[in-house]
């Protein structure tokens, strides 16, 4: 558990102060006990744990299959990227090889995913900057996506659909097309929140310069994600270690250039996210036009008992490296499941980058991380 | 111009009663008024910024409560009963005083801030002869006065007994302070041209001339910088530090709660309403229609720049600033405790002191 914050290290003028569980821009129930001296921010100490449920125990103890649905909570704006990084570590284990049709709808689904989870990090930003309205756009727009998933899933948020295998079911039969409507009518919309938000004086004001991540920094606090490719390195799994069917798309990793300030600063990090948006939106386009037709559960074993061994896999969420470490012992239940969480990693940092700013710096800050809670307490 | 109260006096002379009484009743009646002015207001103006918000935003806000039955249509006027059921509400909510917080000053921290906004409203004419006192140094009282709330916000902060409160009052108390210096600055360009702090005699000089906004580009300028420090006075975004809700819950509004929370409301929303009155009266020619800008109208059209016609145009001016204000908050991000220092300490101030040089010389040559 946490150690109660030395009381010696404070100074006269300092003062603590306890920010959440309970807090509008704690995104979730985090709890900050910041060390304050008047504005002026000297210490951050991030307490978790408010949202743990014992995933990894759990796992222990459940089959492979069953795993599959808890996955969906860790990262609740990312459910398929969960499923999906999840999946692709038990098929590792088993040494499966998958349809064509299964890896595109996996794309898919995970580009669209990708797009409503940003969406929720740059509305969000916004908000925690004070901008009220770009919250509710980027919301009205993740809407239709979760409508999409709910027409293919039945559910809006934790979706149970990438299966160790295979899928639970394949497209509906208009999912391209609304698809492809969707598409057609987010792009523009995009030019219209860098209207609203993104070369807004005071929003550049606010973010640029703000809460730098040097690169150094960040590689050795294990920053991944847009958060890292913010600071400036072009590091991303789908290009790099290309999983499923990335390696045949066309797409770029944005970075951040320190465009309105330094590299790798609040600015940067939204702006990359935007940009990713924007990336997304490509693949997209690329993988409906291409989709093969197939079976999507024919690769599907029976049931999972995978010989004794261990295997880990990465992925690159929303919010960056998921990993999944398993150790099977020849039981349907894995012997150890371990998840790396990159919204975990990148909320180590806080400290490290905002002490020395002011307050509402420590908002934006921790806005720009992108985190959830769901992942980092597990 | 002569003022309510004295129209009152001398209308009730009449009835022969005691003058001690006559004057009794002649200063409450407006008093009273004045009181749902602000009531009437703050209803109109959160139903206004709801739905203005809601627009902005995609939605389409409240749309359930009707008065009488009356639900309006699919969009404007769908929930027209809303701010009413949400006033009653207010009124019916159990009062939290936190156990560790100073009762007392608690409970008098939001009267004071409607003390504020009240005797402010006092000076404000509505229109053409219909003030409740007309001061001749009008100018000088409502920026006393309207200052006058930020003791109500350091009490509200201190004896709440919590950080956040804390912290937005201390930020409320800094940001007050420093925009009473610009909007002061600004307010005596008028002054100097025309040569009174009295509101009436401001836009009689108007009247004769031209609107203070279009008089030069100093008075311009000023405007500006009169509007939006009245912005960041009223704790406004982009300025609401203060309140910033992402950042210190509710800032100095966090304990309060039902009735003494609704008060604090009437009062923000009240002072929204006596800034843009103000703005309207010095810069942008109070009563006078927008016809008379241009002597477009024929003679037989002239009732329009008329005393009734006055307070309408009075309060058009004010609604378009409020919508104005309204639009701001739905836009713009909120500044940083600094960079607000900035602005004001910075940019605004020496710009004013300028504008009031360069205005003094513009007078002498033109």
């Amino acid at each position: 558990m946490y150690k109660i914050l030395d009381k010696s290290i404070i100074g006269a003028d300092e003062m603590i102060l306890n920010m959440g569980p309970q807090h509008p821009s704690t995104h979730g129930v985090l709890r900050l006990k910041i060390v304050t001296d008047g504005e002026i921010v000297s210490h951050i100490e991030p307490i978790i744990g408010y949202l743990h449920r014992c995933f990894e125990k759990h796992c222990e103890n459940l089959s492979y299959e069953q795993i599959v649905p808890f996955t969906d909570r860790c990262d609740y704006l990312a459910s398929m990227h969960m499923g999906h990084a999840y999946a692709m570590s038990v098929e590792k284990l088993l040494g499966l090889e998958l349809p064509e049709r299964v890896e595109y709808i996996r794309v898919i689904v995970a580009e669209l995913q990708r797009i409503a989870s940003h969406l929720i990090a740059v509305g969000v930003f916004g908000l925690d900057v004070g901008a009220i309205t770009p919250f509710t756009w980027t919301l009205r727009d993740r809407e239709r996506i979760l409508d999409l998933f709910e027409q293919l899933t039945g559910a809006r948020l934790l979706y149970n659909y990438i299966w160790p295998g295979g899928l639970a079911h394949d497209l509906p039969p208009n999912f391209i097309a609304k698809t492809e409507e969707f598409l057609d009518y987010f792009e523009p919309q995009i030019q219209e929140y860098n209207n609203l938000l993104t070369t807004n004086k005071i929003f550049i004001e606010r973010t640029a310069d703000v809460g730098i991540i040097p690169v150094d920094v960040g590689i050795n606090y294990g920053v991944s994600g847009p958060t890292l490719r913010a600071s400036g390195v072009s590091y991303d799994l789908r290009k790099d270690e290309p999983y499923s069917v990335y390696d045949k798309f066309d797409f770029d990793i944005p970075v951040g250039k320190g465009d309105m300030g330094t590299v790798g600063d609040c600015w940067d990090r939204y702006w990359v996210r935007v940009k990713e948006i924007e990336e997304s939106v490509k693949i997209l386009r690329q993988a409906i036009k291409s989709i093969p037709e197939g079976d999507v559960q024919s690769a599907m074993p029976k049931r999972i008992r995978p010989k004794k061994g261990e295997v880990y896999s990465r992925y690159e969420s929303a919010r960056g490296d998921v990993g999944f470490y398993i150790r099977s012992g020849g039981k349907n239940m894995p012997s150890r499941l371990k998840m790396r969480s990159p919204a975990y990693c990148n909320l180590s940092i806080l400290n490290e980058i905002s002490a020395g700013w002011m307050m509402s710096d420590v908002i934006t800050i921790l806005g720009s991380l992108d985190i959830v809670l769901g992942e980092i307490d597990r | 111009m002569t003022s309510i109260v004295d129209t009152l006096i001398s209308q009730l002379s009449f009835l022969g009663i005691d003058s001690q009484i006559i004057f009794i009743i002649a200063v409450c009646i407006p008093a009273i008024s004045l009181f749902l002015v602000m009531s009437i207001n703050a209803m109109i103006s959160v139903y206004m910024e709801r739905k203005v918000s809601a627009f902005m935003q995609d939605r389409i806000g409240p749309m359930e409560v009707g008065i009488f039955g009356f639900k309006g249509g699919k969009k404007f006027w769908g929930g027209i009963g809303q701010t009413i059921a949400d006033a009653i509400k207010l009124l019916s909510k159990e009062d939290i005083i936190p156990k560790d917080a100073d009762k007392i000053l608690m409970t008098l921290a939001p009267f004071i801030i409607f003390i504020g906004a009240f005797l402010t409203l006092v000076a404000v004419p509505f229109a053409e002869n219909l003030v409740v006192s007309d001061f001749n140094i009008g100018v000088f009282y409502i920026m006393a006065t309207s200052s006058f709330g930020v003791i109500g916000i350091i009490l509200a902060g201190w004896a709440s007994n919590n950080k956040w409160s804390l912290y937005g009052a201390m930020r409320a108390a800094a940001q007050i302070i420093s925009y009473e210096i610009p909007i002061g600055l600004s307010f005596l360009l008028p002054v100097i041209v025309a040569g009174s702090l009295n509101l009436g005699d401001i836009v009689s000089w108007q009247a004769d001339n031209r609107w203070f906004i279009l008089h030069s580009p100093f008075t311009f300028v000023a405007f500006a910088i009169f509007f939006i420090s009245v912005v960041a006075e009223t704790n406004r975004v982009p300025f609401d530090i203060p309140e910033a809700e992402s950042e210190l819950v509710a800032g100095w509004m966090t304990e309060y709660s039902g009735f003494k929370w609704a008060i604090f409301f009437l009062s923000e929303y009240a002072n929204m309403l006596v800034v843009s009155l103000v703005a309207s009266i010095i810069f942008l020619g109070g009563w006078l229609s927008p016809f008379t800008l241009f002597n477009v109208l024929p003679d037989k059209w002239l009732f329009l720049d008329g005393p009734i016609f006055g307070f309408f145009w009075l309060l058009i001016k004010a609604v378009l600033l409020i919508f104005i204000m309204m639009w701001f908050r739905w836009t713009f991000p909120r500044l940083r405790v600094d960079q607000l220092m900035y602005l004001c300490w910075k940019v605004f101030i020496p710009f004013s002191l300028a504008n009031l040089f360069f205005i003094s010389i513009w007078e002498l040559i033109f």
